[in-house]
């Protein structure tokens, strides 16, 4: 174990020397390193079980997965900070320069970026919507209701899909302005002109159409576990009592629900935050920037512009922005569910 | 998670006219929901066996508006008459859908794996390293959850061009595998809880080691949880768009980057398009068809106590 220590020690300090032109034995890549790593990983592994013994077993469980990410997260990250700090654009030849903080004030200043930062806000608040309607199919489902199983699968079947290819089927075809049955529909309810990515608004529903259609039946069918987990006494009581589906609803089904609920909403915030293919795909921020969510914009900054050093500031800086929201939301969330328990 | 009838809501309405006018509007509001579920997917696929007039037209029902044609699948080179022909197409089809196969199968065996193994110890054994424990350990897996898949992706770029993984399967396995594990930890933690201890300090006085017992006794009961973490990871590395775009270029490129990049073109072909649409998406709807019972215990566990 020692000497697998030693030598992951010894292959980064080899690597290290031979990047920085200090000698010239060393390898082309960094993979050796990575192997060291995977060695190094093992024979921890072997040294905890000869060691300590029983506990050195049980150790085993847990070090694969810990190993594993840790490498996976913590060191990208930090690399990712670093690389926020400089100037580095992968097309240009001068290659990576070290410009402190320069790239955090020109996020200040970036218009584009407070839009996309915006849009997030918009597309986070339409989850409030998801989860009425899906409450509702929720709710449906759950009735007494003949070929349950079929309309279930039926329900599921968005989220099966990929989103890219969803893309394609409802935002380039289905929602095209000349021969898209969507816009054949539009013209016939009224709307002359219907061309759902050319005005931002309109642009932006759009997209949130298209997310909420692939993503609904995920949040149904969290709180269609809730909602067949009630118990039917607490029905059945509320009944008794003279209530009707109204007051039943509100004072015994919601309340109960609430706990799922909260998990629902939260898990499809998490999910929404990440919100980028679809947009990338139908229209590539368009028009004008105005639909981008920010995982859109920082890939559109790499793949354009090839912008790394800029980019990572933009994403680190929304990885803090994130952090600091969710750890809110789950404060909130929970001070929420005790106060109406 | 087993369906029960809940009777409820049928038992409370007392006239028979409010009965019926309630049944109708549930089974109403079911076929349109149902409807705009399905649409599409029919759209896509009736789509993909027009002609060019049938699109601009906009006809829907195929023999009564319209007559197929193989139009978009030839141009595939997966139509009955060129399936024998050497297609470009269909090889390059071909080999982003066994890239897609592989890396998501790979990835989510990984996840299986390794997220397993770590549920299993955090729900059985009390852990600390340094000042972290159980629950501490628990939240790190479990944060990487909210972690964005921009934050990484710059990042790996530059680490994956360094260390030569850059348009590689294996690279994108170890990102995929890192994309999943916290919901296969998630799953499985609540899939071992629910086991009782005494069956493995049964199996410990028996004779068999810790290793032995999570693999003779635990496991076969876990399996059905094992399944439906599965499942649920190779729906979400199937999908995946972000990473693969930008990660890979022509090896490892993935059957979602190459419907997007189909899509980026100018002057697309309607049916064409839908073809490799539906390709696409037809192993994963098959999938969902099939294993519902498993997506659906995936998706609840953990979510109700």
């Amino acid at each position: 174990m020692a000497a697998a220590t030693l030598g992951l020690l010894a292959t980064i300090v080899v690597e290290i020397l031979y990047k920085s032109e200090v000698d010239t034995i060393g390898f082309e890549t960094w993979r050796p390193v990575v192997y060291a790593y995977v060695l190094w990983g093992v024979a921890l592994g072997i040294g905890q079980v000869l060691t300590r013994g029983e506990d050195g077993q049980r150790a085993l469980f847990l070090l694969p997965a810990l190993l594993f990410t840790i490498a996976m997260v913590i060191f990208p990250t930090l690399f990712g900070f670093y690389i926020a700090l400089t100037d580095w654009n992968l097309s240009s030849f001068s290659g990576r320069r070290f410009n402190g903080l320069d790239n955090f004030w020109q996020m200040l200043a970036d218009p584009y970026y407070r839009n996309a930062l915006l849009n997030m806000v918009l597309y986070v608040l339409a989850v409030a919507v998801e989860y009425v309607i899906a409450f509702g199919l929720a709710l449906l489902l759950n009735a007494q209701i003949r070929a349950r199983k079929f309309f279930r699968v039926v329900f599921l079947l968005p989220l099966m899909l990929s989103p890219v290819a969803v893309s394609w089927m409802i935002g380039k075809s289905l929602m095209e302005y000349r021969f898209g049955p969507a816009a054949t529909l539009a013209r016939h309810l009224g709307w002359e002109n219907p061309a759902f990515f050319s005005d931002p608004i309109t642009a932006r529903m759009a997209i949130m159409l298209l997310d909420a259609w692939t993503f609904i039946p995920f949040m149904m069918i969290m709180l269609l576990a809730g909602l067949q987990a009630m118990s039917r006494e607490v029905l059945e009581a509320a009944r008794v009592d003279g209530a009707n589906a109204w007051q039943t609803f509100w004072q015994v089904t919601f309340p109960l629900m609430l706990p799922v609920s909260v998990t629902a909403v939260i898990l499809r915030i998490i999910f929404k935050l990440k919100l980028a293919d679809i947009i990338i795909t139908v229209t590539s921020g368009g028009p004008g920037g105005a639909t981008d969510s920010v995982s859109s914009f920082i890939y559109r900054e790499y793949r354009d512009r090839s912008n790394v050093g800029y980019g990572t500031m933009l994403a680190m800086a929304y990885l803090v922005i994130i952090v600091v929201f969710v750890t809110w939301l789950l404060k909130f969330a929970n001070r929420f569910v005790r106060n109406v328990n | 998670m087993s369906v029960q009838t809940t009777e409820y809501v049928a038992s409370e309405i007392r006239s028979p006219a409010s009965f019926v006018a309630s049944r109708v509007f549930v089974y109403g509001a079911l076929a349109f929901w149902a409807f705009i579920c399905l649409f599409p997917i029919y759209w896509t696929i009736t789509t993909s066996f027009k002609t060019a007039v049938d699109v601009t037209q906009g006809h829907l029902i195929p023999f009564v508006d319209f007559q197929p044609d193989w139009k978009g699948w030839r141009s595939l080179g997966l139509s009955p008459d060129s399936i024998f022909q050497t297609s470009t197409v269909r090889d390059e089809f071909l080999k982003r859908f066994t890239n897609s196969v592989i890396t998501s199968v790979g990835a989510s065996s990984l996840a299986i794996i390794i997220g397993s193994l770590a549920a299993y110890g955090l729900t059985r054994y009390r852990y600390r390293f340094a000042w972290f424990k159980n629950e501490d350990i628990s939240f790190f897996f479990l944060s990487q959850l909210i972690l964005p898949p921009v934050v990484l992706a710059l990042p790996f770029l530059v680490l994956y061009r360094e260390v030569g993984l850059l348009d590689t399967r294996i690279g994108l396995i170890l990102l995929y595998t890192l994309m999943v594990l916290p919901i296969v930890i998630w799953i499985m933690r609540d899939q071992f809880n629910s086991i009782p201890v005494e069956l493995e300090e049964a199996a410990l006085v028996d004779g068999l080691s810790i290793w032995g017992a999570f693999f003779r006794i635990v496991m076969p009961i876990a399996l059905p949880g094992m399944v439906a973490a599965f499942i649920l990871a190779m729906v979400l590395c199937w999908n995946e768009y972000f990473f693969a775009a930008l990660l890979t270029s022509t090896d490892a490129k993935t059957i979602p980057v190459m419907v997007a990049s189909q899509t980026g073109s100018q002057g697309i072909n309607w049916w064409s398009m839908a073809a490799l649409a539906t390709a696409a998406i037809a192993p994963l709807a098959v999938i969902g068809i099939a294993l519902e019972r498993y997506l659906i215990m995936g998706m609840t566990a953990g979510a109700v106590k």
